[in-house]
């Protein structure tokens, strides 16, 4: 299950979507709007995203977990538009009959949403700045 | 032909516009359109090959045949998550 959304995402719903007799094990993973980036003061962020894309991108993450590991149920979600402080911009929710299966396909689903699904956050900094964030490139002059 | 192409984040900042149109031809490949991109976008250009490009939402390789009707997409380095 994929979801992009511009409300605000809920715990427990993601963790009753994956929960199930038939898993041993539910891992829930959030993503939050950190105020803090080595110490320079976020004021909020603001996602955008290729949604078409971003909804068949995150549609292969679940396929491909789901094939690497033995899982009984996947949710990942992203909040697209503004997410305050410490409110979840992403949500994976993963169920497997034992444990080592969800914690694995978690890990790899951030890590590789993080590489390739086309999202893009906007930090709007305490000192006025907005920028794109976009790792591995220059800083812009 | 007319191929559009989607700017996303940094790359429509820079170029000022959420589409670029691009007058073609004929058939190309990715390669050729991002060449043709800096060209014709100069603003983009230093962004450009730090990009990828996506057909129909899938990402491609430069060597990727562009054919008219096509949706193309400049995709920044992601920060989602």
């Amino acid at each position: 299950m994929i979801r992009l959304t511009d409300a605000p995402l809920d715990s427990q719903t993601g963790i009753a979507q994956v929960q199930s007799t038939q898993a041993g094990a539910v891992v829930l993973f959030l993503g939050t709007t950190r105020e803090f980036t080595r110490g320079r003061q976020t004021l909020t962020l603001i996602y955008d995203g290729y949604r078409e894309m971003a909804e068949r991108e995150l549609q292969r993450l679940e396929t491909t977990a789901s094939e690497r590991w033995s899982l009984t149920a996947c949710l990942i979600e992203h909040r697209l538009g503004e997410v305050p402080l410490g409110e979840a911009s992403v949500l994976v929710a993963v169920s497997s009959p034992h444990r080592k299966d969800a914690f694995e396909a978690a890990q790899w689903i951030m890590d590789t949403l993080k590489q390739d699904v086309p999202i893009w956050k906007q930090e709007h900094w305490a000192d006025g700045q907005v920028e794109w964030v976009h790792p591995g490139l220059p800083p812009a002059e | 032909m007319i191929v559009h192409v989607r700017l996303f984040a940094a790359a429509r900042e820079l170029a000022g516009r959420e589409v670029v149109e691009i007058l073609v031809e004929e058939a190309l490949t990715v390669g050729d359109l991002r060449a043709l991109l800096a060209t014709q976008v100069p603003a983009l250009a230093p962004l450009l090959p730090h990009v990828r490009l996506a057909v129909n939402s899938s990402y491609a390789s430069d060597a990727t045949q562009v054919a008219a009707g096509d949706e193309v997409a400049c995709i920044p380095p992601v920060s989602g998550g």
